[in-house]
This record gives C-alpha cells, structure tokens and sequence, in this order.
C-alpha cells in the first residue's frame, strides 16, 4: 500500500436524492395511482362512486393543472432550496386545488344541486404531502415571528378569496357551506367566542393564583394538584358533572336563567374549559416566576421598589414568555375542545360535525372540521410568534 | 455614620448574628469578613431592613432605621450584590435609572445623571446606553450594577460580594474602581467578602465574623498585630502575616530623605512591594519617586523590617 495517496470522492452522476422528498412524493404518487381522487354521490347521504384522477378530466385540462404536481416532484426530489421548494410546492397546490374544482364542474350535471362531488382518498393524501413539504421547506428558510404570521395572513385571505370566488362551488364542501352558510357564521363566532372567553377568564383567575402559589409555597402543591385532577378529568364527563349544579342554580335563581346559566348550553361549556384552561396557566405563571433570576429580585427590592412593583416591574415582564406558552397550549386545546360543547347544547363548529356524524353527511362533518384544524393552527403560529418577539427582548 | 447596637438575627432556634454592636465611620470603607455562613449577609441586609432584626437597632445619622418605611430606606442606600443583580429585560440606561425614578426624578436630571455614572465608570454613553445587560462583559455587568446602586448619590453604599463573580485581573480592577469612587463622591462603603486579601486591601477597618458573632472590629494592621481571637489570626493567615503587614504601609510613609542606589519605586506602592524590588535586585536600598515636592528620596531593607513586626 502507498501512504499519503488520498482518493478523490467519487464524482456523483446524480444530485443526492432529498429523503423527505422521496418519502412524500412517493406517497404523492401511490395515492393518486392507486386511490380516489373524487367520489361521485348521487345525493349527500349514500355512499359513492369512486373515480380515479385519470377518469375525471380530458387528458389536456388533466395534463395542465398536473405539470406543477410534476414539476413539483423533481424539485422535492433534487432541489435543496428552501425558496424554490415552498414556490414549487404552493404552485403545486394550487394546481391541485384547480384540478379538483375543475373535477367537480366536470363531473356534475347542469343544474342538478343533488350530485355532490368530494374530494377523495388520494386528494387528501397529497394535499397532506404538500402541505408537509410547504411546512418543512419554510422551516428550512427559519422566518423570524414577524414574516410567519405575514405568511399566514397571506395565506389565509388567498384561500378565503379562492372559496368566496365562487369557483369551488361544486364542491361537496361547498354545497353544504352554501345550506349553512348563515349558520356557519354564527357557529364560527360562538366556536371562537367560547374558546377565547375562557381563556380570558382563565388568564384573569389563574395568573393571580399563581402569583399566589409562588408567593406562598404551602398552598402550591394543593392547588396544583386539584387543578392536576380537573384535567384528568374527561370533557363529557365534566359536562355532565356541571349540568346538575348549574341547572339547580338556574332554577334557584330565574334571573340566572335569563342571562344564559342553563345546566346544558354554552354556560357548562364555558366553565368545562374555563377549569381545563386554569392548570396550565397557573402551572405556567408559577414556573415563569420561579425562572425569574433571584438576583435581580433581590436587587429590585434591595433598591427600594415595593412588593406591587417588583411583581409588576421586574418579575411578571420576566415571566411573560412562559405564561405566554401556557396561553398558547390553553388557546389551542380549547378550540379543540369547544367542539364538544356542541353536544351539551353549547353550539360552536362542533354542531356541524356532530350532525354530520347523525347524518352520515361526511360533508357536513368536514365543514365543522376543517374550520376548527384551520383555527388551531393560526392560533398557535400567531402565538408562537409572540412567545418569541418577547422572549427575544426579554432575553 | 451608621451605629449599630445589640443586633440579632434568629430563626426558629438559629442565632444567625448574635448581638453585634459597631459603629461605622463616615466617608470610610468598612469591609466584613468570615467564612460562608457567619451571618455576614444577614447583617448587611439588616442595615437596610431586608431581613428586619429580632432584637436590637440600626441608627443612620443618629436616626433609628424604622423610624420610615423600609423601602424609602432603601431608595437612600444603596447596594449592589454578587452576580450585579441586572433587570435583563432593561437596557444599562434603565437599569441604572431604576432608583431616580423610583424618587421621581424630572426626566433631564435622570439622563444626566446616567451620563455622568457612564463616563465614572468607563462606559461609552452612545454605545453602551441602550444595550441589555447580556449584551456585556462579566465586567462591564458589574459596573453597572455598582453604578446603578450609586445613581440616586447615596451616602452609604451596601455591598455583598461585589467581586465574587469576577475573575482575578478583573476583580483588582474592579477593587481600584471602587477606591477610586469612594474617595470622589465621598460614600460610606459597607462591604461583605470572604476574601482576607479583599478586606485588607480595600477595608480602612475590617470586622471579622464567625458564627453570626463580631470577633473583632480594628484597622487592619491591628488585626494583625492584636487578634483579639486565635480565629482571627486564622483568618488573617500566620504564614504571612509579617507581609500583610508590610503591605499595608506605603513607600511614601516612610521614606528616608536622601538619595540611594538600587531600583526606582513609586511613592504610592507598599513597602511589601518595596522589598520584593529589592530582594528581586539584590540590592540594599531603593529609590522612592513621586514623592511630594519632588525632593530625594529612598529606603533600606533595614529600614522596612522596622516594620514588618507587631509594636
Ligand atoms: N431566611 C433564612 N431562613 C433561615 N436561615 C437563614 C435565612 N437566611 C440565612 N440563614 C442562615 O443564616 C446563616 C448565615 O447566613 P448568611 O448571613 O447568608 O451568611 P454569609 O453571608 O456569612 O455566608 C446561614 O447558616 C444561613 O443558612
Ligand atoms: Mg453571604
């Protein structure tokens, strides 16, 4: 053997092939081959017929709206670029999202408001597969707080305008919208108002409690630990458990009544998340003042602040960003659970779904369902990026 | 002047400072010393009621410390602790403008102020006003801590362990600052160490504690030459003590008039250093420069084991 003599790396024919890319467009791929990519109903109850991509449009309309799935394909393949990446991949659902509209008009009769027209298996699973490779490629391209929630924004009123343009309207989704639309309006606000206002009245009870919990260690573990029970709590049940004392005031006090404390209906539910939404704030707050540096505190009132200030001034600013991140798990784990309350008479988007599932309308279900996903998901981006816009001046 | 009379500090059956009396001087650097746990602290912390004492009293200018209310004490003292204590969500202008604000300073005399502690303490206003205090050196966080406590003028000035978290160039640095500050504006220093070297060097009196009592409260020299305690000269340390002591002499104290062969000195250094030049050249004697007036000076070896001994 010769020393000293170092082989090159072998000269690569090909660019490395993007592991995540591979996976995702071979999902892609395998759904569209192999799953519905729309399901033909003759009305919104019985079930369908499927159809694969290839049957729904002339090959030249097909042809258009897929080269950027194609396009796309190579690019999560080959391409590294966090910016071409998300283009290709935003240009890719668009086209997806044309093809299937497109789909829907071919596919129903002219003026026949009975045919309904879903999407199926396979557009599911690539929308799915976009929306990861969107997902993974802005998380590459690490945008600060401001430029997330900019990006979001842009994205949602470009949806909510594709949808109001009326171009989806044969859609089964959008059928279902157009019957409720009115309801659908008023179950958006009760469904934001419910998870919105426990919150509120959970941050007005809780962040004061755990100011007390810290301030005084012997009650701590009681608090906490009953807080802890609450939430093992399961959310029907704590429904039901609340019915009985709510409805025995109700009736003890009519005027109760008339403002709406009812032992069913939004009141149960409104407290239901209120007691959910309490452990993590007040878990959050008494962490956060714990990690509060001693030192300053110490210096805060070795200085002359009294004990309002130092709460005020130095330890509650210092503790934002974790009371913040309590906010955000709270915030999102109610828009999830508000839904439940549909089933106690509460209202909200959940009253879609649970009539969808009596129905079997599984469009009914979706247009309760994909709100409520949408909804979660801007409220943690929204609140992730205050949890860091403070964090960063904090820190 | 600050007199303190019988103090103590308990908790539950733990005699923390166990009657401590002492009167600390005007304008002077009083330094308490003792191992960990001695109480050192506790009685710093009484002088500006964070810890509130379980019997005896604090008298600030002959007024008892509780005759106001403990946190209108605490805006006229200031005190700056171990690990600088800095707001970390406030720039360096807002930390040190914390107890001017707190008094209701007008907006003007506050910036002015801060200005003037920036440059004291060899900080560029234009870049260092509107930086957060992680955005410094170890240094850097520490004099700020110290100007933040000096912002409001007071007159007495409480500190524990200032230095503690320094390392040591640092921290001599840091102890030549605070010589320095002292004498300009004039502030009673309280400082707490446990650092024998520190109390010597900075302390124009030295209080020695153990197990919350006060062994003994002298110059340092005293405490040299007559430990009231065999702990005190433990403290002090016996292997060198005779250096100490030389140490704590300067040149300029006792110069023979006259010139002399050998190194040059500086007036101000310690006769400590004086002796080592001389032992380091191999000479008898040196030249002492900078003496005031200018005339001749010098020193002998001789002349400095006069007073390398007790008496
Ligand atoms: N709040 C307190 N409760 C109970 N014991 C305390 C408290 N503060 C201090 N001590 C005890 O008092 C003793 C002296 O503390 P300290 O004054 O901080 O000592 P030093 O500053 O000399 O290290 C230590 O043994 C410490 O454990
Ligand atoms: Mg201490």
């Amino acid at each position: 053997m010769t020393s000293g003599a170092i082989n090159p790396p072998a000269e690569r024919a090909w660019p490395r092939l993007d592991r995540l890319g591979t996976l995702l467009v071979a999902a892609g791929a395998a759904a569209l081959a192999g799953l519905p990519f729309v399901v033909v109903k003759a009305n919104r109850l019985v079930p369908g017929e499927p159809r694969a991509l290839t049957e729904v449009l002339p090959p030249t309309g097909s042809a258009a709206c897929l080269a950027p799935l194609v396009v796309l394909s190579l690019v999560a393949l080959f391409v590294a670029r966090p910016r071409l990446r998300l283009a290709a991949a935003l240009a890719a659902l668009v086209g997806l999202s044309v093809t299937l509209a497109l789909a829907a008009d071919a596919l129903t009769p002219p003026h026949n408001r009975v045919v309904r027209i879903a999407a199926g298996g396979g557009f599911w699973v690539v929308l799915v597969c976009l929306g990861l490779l969107a997902t993974d490629a802005i998380t590459r391209l690490r945008p600060g707080p401001g430029r997330r929630v900019l990006f979001l924004a842009g994205a949602l009123t470009f949806v909510v305008a594709a949808l109001a343009s009326g171009f989806f309207d044969h859609l089964s989704v959008m059928r279902e919208y157009q019957v409720n639309a009115e309801r659908f309006g008023r179950e958006l606000r009760q469904h934001v108002l419910l998870a919105l206002g426990s919150l509120l009245a959970a941050v007005v009870a809780g962040a004061p409690l755990g100011v007390l919990c810290h301030r005084i260690p012997r009650i701590r573990e009681g608090i906490l630990g009953t807080l802890n029970v609450i939430q093992t709590v399961p959310a029907i049940a704590l429904f039901g458990i609340l019915m009985a004392p709510l409805g025995a005031l109700a009736a003890a006090w009519p005027l109760l009544e008339r403002i709406g404390v009812r032992g069913i209906g939004a009141a149960p539910a409104a407290v239901a998340l209120f007691l959910y939404s309490l452990l993590p704030i007040v878990a959050n707050t008494v962490l956060g003042l714990k990690r509060v540096s001693r030192a300053a505190v110490e210096a805060a009132r070795g200085m002359g602040m009294m004990p309002r200030q130092v709460l005020w001034r130095i330890e509650l600013p210092l503790a934002l960003p974790v009371i913040l991140t309590g906010i955000r798990v709270v915030l999102v784990q109610n828009i999830g659970m508000v839904t439940v309350a549909a089933l106690i008479g509460g209202g909200g988007l959940g009253t879609f779904v649970f009539q969808g599932i009596g129905q079997t309308a599984i469009d009914l279900v979706l247009l309760g369902a994909i709100p409520i996903v949408v909804l979660a998901f801007c409220a943690a981006v929204l609140l992730d990026a205050l949890v860091e816009v403070m964090d960063r001046v904090k820190q | 002047m600050i007199t303190i009379e019988n103090l103590s500090k308990r908790y539950g059956d733990n005699t923390v400072v166990d009657d401590v009396s002492m009167q600390i001087e005007k304008n002077s650097i009083t330094v308490i010393v003792g191992t960990s746990g001695s109480g050192k602290s506790t009685l710093l912390r009484m002088i500006n009621r964070l810890v509130e004492p379980s019997a005896g009293r604090v008298l600030l200018e002959g007024r008892d410390t509780r005759s106001e209310p403990a946190h209108l004490l605490r805006r006229r003292i200031g005190y700056a602790i171990q690990g600088h204590g800095l707001f970390p969500h406030r720039t360096v202008a807002e930390n040190i403008a914390t107890v001017p604000r707190l008094l209701g300073w007008a907006p003007e005399r506050v910036k002015a102020r801060v200005e003037e502690l920036l440059h004291v303490f060899q900080l560029d206003p234009a870049k260092y006003s509107a930086a957060f205090p992680h955005e410094l050196s170890g240094g850097q966080q520490q004099r700020v801590g110290v100007a933040r406590a000096l912002a409001a003028e007071p007159q007495v000035l409480l500190m524990d362990e200032p230095f503690g978290a320094l390392d040591p160039i640092i921290r001599a640095k840091a102890q030549e600052d605070l010589l320095d500050i002292q004498r300009r504006f004039g502030t009673t220093v309280v400082l707490v160490t446990h650092d024998m070297d520190e109390a010597f060097h900075l302390g124009d009196r030295v209080a020695v504690m153990s197990g919350g009592r006060l062994l003994q409260y002298d110059e340092p020299a005293q405490l040299l030459t007559h430990p009231a305690d065999p702990f005190v000269s433990r403290m002090t340390g016996l292997g060198d003590r005779a250096l100490r002591l030389l140490s704590l002499t300067s040149a300029a104290a006792v110069a023979l008039p006259g010139a002399a062969p050998g190194p040059k000195l500086q007036a101000s250094a310690s006769l400590r250093e004086a002796l080592s030049e001389m032992l380091w050249s191999g000479s008898q004697s040196c030249e002492v420069i900078g003496i005031e007036g200018g005339a001749p000076a010098h020193l002998t070896v001789d002349a400095i084991l006069e007073h390398a001994r007790p008496g």
